[in-house]
């Protein structure tokens, strides 16, 4: 999606975070970013060098979990693993799927100094 | 910047606000986050986390709560104005996530990218339920035929009804202008470099627009297929329209937006002679995003499939009236409550 800004959004955490807990360095940020959230890991570690520079959390390392993409398919009537919103059941092949997992965008915690 | 895609900010105007106003930027809401944890007796530890927000920028006083659980996590509890800066992180991922280096040094966040705007929607959400207001907000592409929807609508509702509408776009007042010529009261809030509405914006939109109960707001979105689809608004559903002039592919390439919506009014249906439109197609493709997305097409301009809309809109404002009234009895209920045990104490 536009990681720029997500990145933006984290970065605001991170530093009401420092205000609050009153800690000087940030040396890793943990994400939880889900398999359908339409994030692209790439571009936001990309985006998050950029903005964080300057920051309590410079230089930082930056860990993404992926949450998996789940979606409860009508037709078997069970949880299966989808990649995207628009994917068919992985086993009957039907697009009856609803998403129940995986669109999360979150920050999970940070390693301080 | 705008936290989803990355655009300007700070060009936000609202009709009637007197000062230059960055939306994005500043900040009356004070979350305040304490944390602390329980163990039981059974030895079962248990926590929870609440961000207590208040907000000063708007005439009622705000007190939202959202808890972030995750099934089967460990949870713990933060307070609002108990144990200082302290925060306990013996339950955190920690544990799993840095053996080696001091539990002490991990601060446990937790917090949704966007949760600050899911915070003003949720003040939004809770003034619409005390008012019964049903709000909806109306996305799609530019060029969709929103406004002349909305006109129409309006006209449709106008013994029926009263409708008010907040919108949004880059620039102008044009649309305002529009809706307002059809005696519906309308704010403009232009977004200046920003690519959609979020939910303060909206709140701001409110407090012009002193609703009366029982209302129905129509928030005509910025046109955009991507991003107004991560900002809630605190409306009731987002509604996707999509007109038969686009391609039938849509909702495959903004599938973010199908899925957000509960329901897509596919207009300019009266065109479908004179274009290679498959309706059948375009159904499908958004179901395969959105399995519960119910389908209505319309025309705007020729009135078909107005009238299906219409008791849409009508059944969500009876919806969310009757809740009101339940509320009201529930108050009513809770004040006599209250008298009698004054009494028998006086």
């Amino acid at each position: 999606m536009h990681e720029m800004s997500l990145a933006e959004g984290i970065l605001q955490i991170v530093e009401d975070a420092a205000a609050r807990q009153d800690f000087k360095r940030v040396t890793e940020v943990r994400l939880e970013i889900g398999a359908l959230s339409g994030v692209e890991a790439e571009a936001l570690n990309f985006c998050l060098e950029v903005v964080l520079k300057g920051s309590v959390a410079e230089g930082a390392r930056v860990v993404l979990e992926r949450a998996p993409g789940r979606g409860w398919c009508l037709g078997c009537g069970e949880t299966v693993e989808i990649q995207a919103l628009y994917d068919p059941c992985p086993k009957c092949g039907g697009y009856q799927v609803q998403a129940t997992g995986g669109t999360e965008m979150r920050v999970k915690d940070l390693l301080v100094e | 910047m705008c936290t989803v895609c990355g655009c300007g900010e700070g060009e936000t105007r609202i009709e009637g606000h007197d000062h230059p106003h960055h939306d994005h930027g500043h900040s009356h809401d004070h979350p305040h986050e304490h944390a602390h944890e329980h163990v039981h007796a059974d030895g079962t530890v248990h926590s929870h986390g609440h961000i207590h927000t208040h907000r000063h920028d708007h005439t009622d006083h705000d007190h939202a709560h959202s808890q972030l659980h995750e099934p089967g996590a460990p949870h713990y509890h933060e307070h609002h104005g108990e144990s200082g800066n302290t925060l306990h992180y013996g339950l955190g991922p920690a544990h799993a996530h840095a053996p080696g280096l001091s539990q002490a040094r991990m601060v446990r966040i937790e917090q949704d990218i966007l949760g600050k705007n899911n915070t003003y929607a949720a003040g939004n959400r809770k003034h619409f339920a005390e008012h019964g207001i049903f709000a909806v907000n109306l996305v799609s592409s530019p060029g969709s035929g929103k406004t002349t929807l909305l006109v129409k609508t309006i006209e449709m509702l106008a013994d029926k009804a009263r409708v008010a509408v907040v919108e949004g776009d880059q620039q102008t007042s044009v649309d305002a202008d529009r809706i307002r010529a059809t005696g519906a009261p309308a704010i403009q809030v232009n977004t200046g470099k920003g690519c959609h509405l979020d939910a303060h914006m909206v709140g701001h939109a409110l407090e012009r627009l002193a609703l009366p109960d029982d209302s129905l707001l129509m928030i005509e979105n910025v046109g955009n297929l991507v991003c107004p689809a991560a900002f809630d608004l605190g409306e009731a559903h987002k509604v996707v329209i999509l007109s038969v002039t686009e391609g039938e592919d849509k909702p495959l390439k903004y599938p973010d937006m199908f899925h957000a919506a509960d329901l897509m009014l596919l207009n300019k249906v009266d065109l479908l002679p004179y274009l290679n439109f498959d309706v059948t197609k375009c159904v499908d493709f958004a179901r395969r995003v959105n399995p519960k997305l119910q389908v209505m097409q319309v025309s705007a301009t020729s009135g078909q499939g107005m009238e299906a809309w219409v008791a849409w809109l009508m059944g969500g404002l009876e919806q969310a009236r009757t809740a009101r009234l339940q509320n009201v009895d529930l108050l009513k209920q809770r004040i006599a409550e209250l008298e009698a045990r004054l009494a028998a104490q006086s």
